[in-house]
C-alpha cells in the first residue's frame, strides 16, 4: 500500500503571492513543475489548457440569469490559466438567492468537449439558503463560480461532481464572506476520470465562519483533485476544513492540498484542517498535503491533520464480532465515512442516489 | 445443547517493551442455559479473555484451546467466531460513524444468518426489541454508537444479543455505568435472550447487584490471568464482603 502523508511544509509557492489575472496570456503554461499543476498530468486536462467554448450543457432547476448588478472578476480572477480561459469567454451566469425554506436544485449537465461555464452567485443580506449544484453528463467542463455571501447571511453550497466516467471537470469556486456571515460548502467528487475542484475563501468583514467539507471516491483510472484555501484576512473568523476520501484500485490517485493563510491582520482567528483517506486496496494513491501559514501570533487556535491508509481496528472488530466479514466491514465503513459529509446536504433522494454509486464502486461495479 | 471449552489459555500482547503474557492458563467450561459469572480485581485480565474468545487481533494466544462443540475456535475470524455462535458486548462499544442503528443491525443479521431477514418482521422485531429494554425509536436513525451515553451504549448491546440469537455471549461488564432501572432493563433483557434461544452466559463484573437480577450458577474468581477459584452464587456474597485480599498475596 502507498501511503503519502506530509507534515506541514514550506510551501513551494506562497500562496497570498500567487498570480491573479483575467488575461490567459499572463499565466505559464500548465507543466507539473508549477505547483498548482505538480500532481495532474496535463493530457488529463483534453484541452481546458488551450482554450474553451460557450458552454453547451443544460442548466435544469434553479433560474439563472444573464445579466446582474454585480461585476465578474470582483471576488477573484482567475488564478489559473483554465479558469482564465473561462473568464475571457466573457459569459457569466447569475444567481440570486434571497432566503428560502429548502434546498434549491441546479443541475449543470455537461455534454460535448473543451466547454467553459462561469457563474456569481450571490446570497443577500441576511438570506439563508442551501444551494446544491449537481454537474453531471459527459465531455470536459471548465468552470469558474464566484460567490458573495453578504454581512448576516448564511449559506450552504453543495458542489457535486458525478459525470460520466470518461469526463473531465475543473471548477475554481471563490467566496467572499461579509460580516458575521456563515458559509458552508460540501463537495462531493465520485464520478469523472479527472476531477479538479479548488474552492477559496476570503473575508469582507469580521466575525465570519466558514466550514469546508469534502467526500470522494476515486476507482478505476480517475484522478480526484481538491485544493481549498482559506484566506483569513479579518480578524475573529473562524474556519474548519474537513476532507475525507476513499480510494479502490491500483490506479486510482486523489490529491488533497489544503492551504490555511493566516495575515497579520486576522487575529482571533480560530482554523482547524483535516484530510483523511482510506485505502481499500493496494497500490492507489492519496497525496495529502496540509500548508498553515501563519503571520500573527494573535491567533486563538491553528492546527491540521492529515492521515492516509489505515482502518481503525476496533471499527472493523467492532462489526466483524456481529459476523460482517472484514471485506464487507471495511465497506461498511467506507459508506459511513463518506455519509457522514453525504448526509448533510439535505436532498434525500439525492443522497440515497450517491450512496447508491458509492455502494456499486465499493462492490467493484464500475461507475 | 452446545459447549464452550477454554483449555489452559495463554494470552500476550505485544507492549513497547515487548511481549507481555497477560493469561497464565484460564481453564472454564459453559454449557447452553449456564449463567456464569467472572470477578476479579482491575487488570487480572477479564477483558483480554472477552476479546480473546471473540478474536481481537490484538490478542495473541500462545497456548490451549478455544473449542465450540468440540470446533477449533482459534482457527476462525473474529466474523467466523461470530457467526458460528459467539457473542461479545463490550466494555467499551466503538462508535461507527454515518452507518444508521437500523442499517448495521440489519447488516449484521444478514450476515449471521446468511440470508437477509424478510423485511416486515424484521422491522416489527427491531422495535420490540427497542420498546422492550426501554430505547426510543429514534435511536435506529442515529449512528452507531454515536454520540450514545455510557447507558445507551449497553442497552444497544443488548438489543444486539436479542436479535442476534447467539449460543453463548460473553457480557464484559455490561452493568458497569447503568443507574438502577437500566441495570433491571439489561438483566431482563438478557434473561429473555437465555430464556428463548437457552443462551450460555459469561457475565463479567464487579459488582454483586447485577447477580440479584441475572442468576449464576457458577462463580469464577479471576486473579493474575487465571481462575483462582471457583463456587456457586455464594462466592460472589463473599468477594463482596472480603474482596480479593485473600488472593493477591
Ligand atoms: N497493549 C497493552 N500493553 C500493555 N499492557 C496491556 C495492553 N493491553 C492490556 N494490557 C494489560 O493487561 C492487563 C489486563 O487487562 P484487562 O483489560 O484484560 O483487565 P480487566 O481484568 O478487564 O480489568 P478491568 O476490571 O479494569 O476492566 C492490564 O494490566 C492491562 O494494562
Ligand atoms: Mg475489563
Amino acid at each position: 500500500m502507498e501511503q503519502h502523508t506530509h507534515g506541514a511544509g514550506v510551501p513551494l509557492q506562497i500562496r497570498s503571492e500567487r498570480l491573479r489575472s483575467a488575461n490567459p496570456k499572463d499565466f505559464p503554461a500548465v507543466t507539473i513543475r508549477d505547483e498548482q499543476w505538480r500532481y495532474l498530468p496535463v493530457e488529463r486536462l483534453e484541452g481546458l489548457d488551450s482554450e474553451v467554448q460557450k458552454f453547451a450543457g443544460s442548466l435544469v432547476g434553479f433560474p439563472v440569469q444573464d445579466s446582474g448588478n454585480i461585476v465578474p472578476g470582483s471576488i477573484s480572477l482567475p488564478e489559473d490559466l483554465v479558469a482564465a480561459n473561462v473568464f475571457a469567454l466573457n459569459d457569466t451566469k447569475f444567481i440570486k438567492l434571497v432566503s428560502a425554506d429548502a434546498p434549491e436544485l441546479l443541475e449543470i449537465k455537461a455534454s460535448g468537449t473543451k466547454q467553459g461555464l462561469q457563474f456569481f452567485i450571490s446570497n443577500e443580506k441576511f438570506g439563508k439558503n442551501t444551494l446544491v449544484l449537481n454537474h453531471t453528463g459527459s465531455g470536459s467542463l471548465a468552470e469558474l463560480i464566484e460567490i458573495e455571501v453578504a454581512d448576516e447571511s448564511d449559506l450552504t453550497l453543495i458542489s457535486i461532481q458525478n459525470l460520466e466516467d470518461d469526463s473531465v471537470i475543473t471548477s475554481s469556486q471563490f467566496a467572499r464572506l461579509g460580516r458575521n456571515s456563515k458559509f458552508k460548502h460540501i463537495v462531493v467528487s465520485i464520478g469523472g476520470k479527472t476531477i479538479r475542484v479548488v474552492p477559496a475563501v476570503s473575508f469582507a468583514g469580521t466575525g465570519a465562519e466558514v466550514e469546508m467539507l469534502g467526500a470522494y471516491f476515486a476507482n478505476g483510472d480517475q484522478h480526484i483533485e481538491h485544493r481549498p484555501f482559506v484566506d483569513h484576512n479579518m480578524a475573529n473568523c473562524t474556519s474548519n476544513v474537513a476532507y475525507k476520501g476513499a480510494l479502490q484500485g491500483a490506479k486510482a490517485h486523489t490529491v488533497w492540498v489544503g492551504d490555511v493563510l493566516i495575515r497579520q491582520a486576522a487575529e482571533g482567528t480560530k482554523t482547524y484542517e483535516l484530510n483523511r483517506n482510506l485505502l481499500l486496496t493496494d497500490g492507489a494513491r492519496a497525496d495529502s498535503v496540509p500548508n498553515l501559514e501563519i503571520e500573527t501570533g494573535q491567533i486563538e487556535g491553528a492546527g491540521h491533520a492529515s492521515a492516509s491508509g489505515r482502518f481503525d481496528d476496533e471499527q472493523l472488530f467492532y462489526l466483524q464480532a456481529r459476523g460482517i466479514p472484514e471485506i464487507e466491514a471495511k465497506r461498511l465503513v467506507v459508506k459511513g465515512f463518506l455519509n457522514d459529509v453525504i448526509s448533510q446536504i439535505g436532498l434525500p433522494d439525492l443522497q440515497e442516489e450517491l450512496n447508491g454509486i458509492i455502494e456499486a464502486k465499493l462492490e467493484g461495479k464500475q461507475k | 445443547m452446545a459447549i464452550l471449552e477454554i483449555k489452559n489459555l495463554h494470552v500476550s500482547v505485544e507492549t513497547e517493551a515487548g511481549s507481555k503474557e497477560i493469561l497464565r492458563g484460564v481453564d472454564l467450561t459453559i454449557r447452553s442455559g449456564e449463567t456464569h459469572a467472572i470477578m476479579g480485581p482491575n487488570g487480572s485480565g477479564k477483558s483480554t479473555l472477552a476479546y480473546s474468545i471473540a478474536g481481537h487481533p490484538k490478542y495473541e494466544v500462545t497456548e490451549g484451546e478455544i473449542l465450540l462443540d468440540g470446533e477449533n475456535v482459534l482457527e476462525m475470524s473474529p466474523d467466523e467466531r461470530a457467526r458460528a455462535g459467539l457473542f461479545l458486548a463490550m466494555q467499551y462499544p466503538v462508535e461507527i460513524p454515518g452507518i444508521s442503528v437500523s442499517n448495521f443491525l440489519r447488516t449484521a443479521k444478514t450476515a449471521i444468518d446468511g440470508e437477509a431477514p424478510a423485511l416486515r418482521p424484521w422491522i416489527k422485531e427491531v422495535k420490540e426489541a427497542m420498546t422492550n429494554l426501554r430505547m426510543d425509536a429514534a435511536f435506529s436513525e442515529r449512528n452507531v454508537n454515536e454520540g450514545f451515553s455510557g447507558g445507551e451504549k449497553k442497552r444497544h448491546e443488548i438489543l444486539q444479543l436479542e436479535l442476534l440469537k447467539p449460543a453463548f455471549a460473553v457480557l464484559d461488564e455490561t452493568d458497569s455505568g447503568l443507574d438502577v432501572d437500566a441495570l433491571k432493563i439489561v438483566s431482563e433483557g438478557v434473561n429473555r435472550a437465555q430464556e428463548a434461544n437457552n443462551l450460555g452466559v459469561l457475565l463479567i463484573t464487579h459488582y454483586t447487584r447485577i447477580l440479584k437480577y441475572i442468576k449464576p450458577d457458577f462463580v469464577h474468581v479471576f486473579v493474575a490471568g487465571k481462575v483462582a477459584e471457583e463456587g456457586g452464587p455464594e462466592l460472589a456474597d463473599r468477594l463482596e464482603a472480603e474482596g480479593y485480599d485473600r488472593y493477591l498475596s
